[in-house]
């Protein structure tokens, strides 16, 4: 693994967006900070700042009004990043998905890496979902150096 | 010794030392906040992964204002430990601070307009108390070189008590520590969204966290050089006062800027000006 990996690895830094969640599964997110998991053993830090960001939490379903915020913040992100989709809401709509202004889960704004299920999920998996991101983002870093060395060569 | 192996040396070895000080700090304050608390070697690891990622600049000037304040602080180190003129280390450090703010300036965001404004009151609140460190210096040495300090062979501290804890102060407002934290917060993160620093981003803020860790080991310079005549007791002062600014800022909340500036302006620049008077008066040493 090089240098650049390793650190990626261990630094990811994690924007929380509440696409209109009940706020059950962002009071399991901000629970992940507590003494109790504390996930900046792992190098995660909750930042308020997309540009800062390697890894994008969604919790809530998305509607008309939030999905452009939503974009946006993505947008916002600099390469490799990562989305984690938490919650029933994020993944489907959930109890919300036959609401009139619903657009259902988070998958067709923003292109998804992780599904975290549950309604809340626990911390523990939420924080596995923010690892298994870290390494999806690590292979997909590796796949396009691999493509720009191709080119290259 | 050789000024090039020792400028060779500070380079190399600055932010190596100030990132185990920084890595330090991030664990310090996980243990009193009652967490594990992130490896040592973090700050590395979140500057490598910055640099790593795709440059996303909002303009060219972005990363002219970020270089442009890693070269000052790393000409800063420089210039203290071949003990050039500290006033000039003064204005070049202004420089870098002045090449930031116009960075935070230089895009449209409201956070990083609002950080960049509460960085030059920063700068207002800091700035008066480095001159009046190197006015005392002057009045010891007659000279503004750091190398007529190193000279000296009693310590600075036995006459300057004040200028330790306006050191401290300047140290706490440089690194962004509460209560002094007002244009952009060192461990939170969602304060004024990220301040001044919100619009930079990849190896802009890579180039902008190891300009941090140059200037942290500038400022325990300063405050080291206080008892330069025994390498351990200085030591010693500088991590004292490192550790009085980390203890500080997990049991304080951010104050107003008004708030910041009233207090440097009275407490710091106040009992500076008094051990100025004190050394004018009594200790003066002949030219």
């Amino acid at each position: 693994m090089s240098i650049l990996s390793k650190a990626r690895a261990r630094s990811p830094w994690i924007l929380h967006f509440d696409a209109g969640a009940c706020n059950g599964c962002d009071i399991e997110v901000l629970a992940c900070l507590t003494p109790v998991y504390d996930v900046e053993r792992f190098g995660m830090m909750n930042i308020g700042n997309p540009k800062h960001a390697d890894v994008l939490l969604v919790t809530g379903t998305c509607n008309l009004r939030n999905a452009r915020v939503l974009r946006n913040l993505y947008a916002q992100m600099p390469e490799p990043k990562a989305v984690v989709a938490i919650g029933a809401c994020a993944l489907s709509g959930g109890v919300f998905h036959e609401c009139y202004n619903v657009l259902g889960g988070v998958e067709g704004i923003i292109p998804v890496d992780v599904w975290v299920p549950g309604c809340a999920p626990k911390p523990e998996a939420i924080i596995e979902g923010a690892v298994m991101a870290v390494e999806r983002m690590q292979a997909r870093a590796a796949k396009a150096k691999a493509k720009d060395e191709g080119h290259d060569g | 010794m050789n000024p090039v192996l020792v400028g060779v040396l500070a380079v190399v070895g600055a932010p190596i030392v100030g990132g185990l000080l920084m890595g330090m700090d991030r664990r310090l304050t996980a243990r009193l906040q009652g967490r594990m608390g992130p490896p040592i070697l973090q700050p590395f690891y979140d500057i490598l992964k910055l640099a790593g990622k795709r440059p996303m600049a909002c303009n060219a000037f972005q990363g002219i204002s970020a270089s442009v304040y890693l070269m000052t602080s790393i000409l800063g180190v420089l210039m203290f430990v071949l003990g050039q003129d500290l006033l000039v280390l003064l204005f070049v450090l202004a420089l870098g601070a002045v090449m930031l703010i116009l960075g935070g300036f230089s895009v449209k965001s409201p956070y990083s307009q609002l950080g960049s404004q509460r960085e030059v009151l920063q700068m207002l609140a800091y700035e008066p108390l480095l001159v009046f460190m190197v006015v005392a210096v002057y009045l010891h040495t007659g000279s503004f070189a750091a190398e007529s300090v190193f000279r000296l062979d009693r310590p600075l501290l036995l006459s300057m008590p004040a200028f330790l804890f306006t050191q401290t102060l300047v140290m706490a407002i440089k690194l962004h520590k509460s209560p002094f934290d007002v244009s952009a917060s060192h461990h939170a993160h969602q304060e004024i969204v990220r301040g001044i620093y919100t619009e930079f981003s990849g190896l802009q803020m890579a180039l902008i966290e190891l300009a941090h860790l140059y200037e942290l080991v500038l400022l325990l310079g300063f405050v080291w050089s206080l008892w330069h005549t025994n390498w351990v007791i200085g030591a010693i002062l500088a991590l004292a006062a490192y550790v009085a600014t980390i203890l500080v800022d997990n049991v304080t909340a951010r104050m107003t800027w008004r708030w910041l500036v009233a207090y440097t302006w009275t407490w710091g620049a106040g009992l500076a000006a008094a051990n100025l008077a004190f050394i004018y008066w009594t200790i003066r040493e002949p030219r």
